[in-house]
């Protein structure tokens, strides 16, 4: 996962629950897709327990980052092309 | 699957695990972080206990990529994270479950676990032997 420490990412939310994170995206985004742990995002197979929700807001994606000293963080990152594989993984 | 290593107990637990789950003539393959990996490797520098340590996303992609599965497996709680960790293996793998709840709150945490395991828990921080009287009891063991 050391990709992530080179993402230009901001952070919604530190040291929260990983059920924190699913329900803030749930209730400030309205566009998100459930996926299954393990599902791929950029070179990240994520972390949590099922369902794992990422948001989506225009060309940013909004995930659950879980560090196993840290918890689970909140991130939100610009991505064009994630956010349309996202999507279309969606339909 | 090994969780943050800073609660102590979790390092001794871990090699007396893999001494059992040896002794019961399985292959044990720890997965943890680098720290926790590190502490395991130093305890036991002749590796009489350790076989094959691997990092913890790193097992957690070749499983969930169909290149590996276990099993067993057992991993160690103490916080969020941990639960996390636990509920992505239960997801990913067809390993039977076991989980290792420990730690200060180790009460709050077992609350929180709403998929299928076998929940070993004790509340142990310093003092390995409450895990480890757990663990004992789990019978029959590991099967």
């Amino acid at each position: 996962m050391g990709c992530v420490e080179s993402m230009n990412y901001e952070i919604l939310m530190r040291h929260g629950s990983f059920k924190e994170c699913r329900e803030y995206i749930r209730q400030h985004f309205k566009e998100y897709i459930d996926v299954q742990p393990g599902f791929k995002i950029f070179d990240i197979h994520l972390i949590g327990i099922p369902p794992i929700t990422i948001g989506l807001e225009a060309d940013f994606i909004i995930f659950p980052y879980t560090k196993p000293c840290h918890g689970t963080f909140l991130l939100r990152v610009e991505d064009t092309v994630e956010a349309a594989r996202l999507r279309a993984a969606k339909k | 699957m090994l969780g943050c290593p800073q609660v102590p107990v979790q390092t001794s637990i871990a090699l007396y695990l893999i001494n059992r789950l040896k002794k019961s003539g399985f292959v044990p393959v720890v997965a943890g972080n680098k720290a926790a990996n590190t502490l395991l490797v130093i305890a036991d520098p002749e590796r009489h206990y350790i076989g094959e340590i691997m990092d913890l996303d790193r097992a957690v992609a070749m499983i969930t990529e169909q290149k590996r599965d276990f099993d067993r497996c057992f991993v160690f709680i103490h916080n969020d994270a941990g639960i996390s960790y636990a509920g992505t293996m239960g997801a990913i793998s067809k390993a039977k479950l076991f989980t290792l709840v420990y730690g200060e709150h180790y009460e709050d945490l077992v609350k929180q676990i709403d998929f299928p395991c076998t929940i070993i828990a004790a509340k142990a921080i310093h003092n390995p032997l409450p895990l480890k009287k757990a663990i004992d009891e789990v019978t029959p063991w590991a099967v």
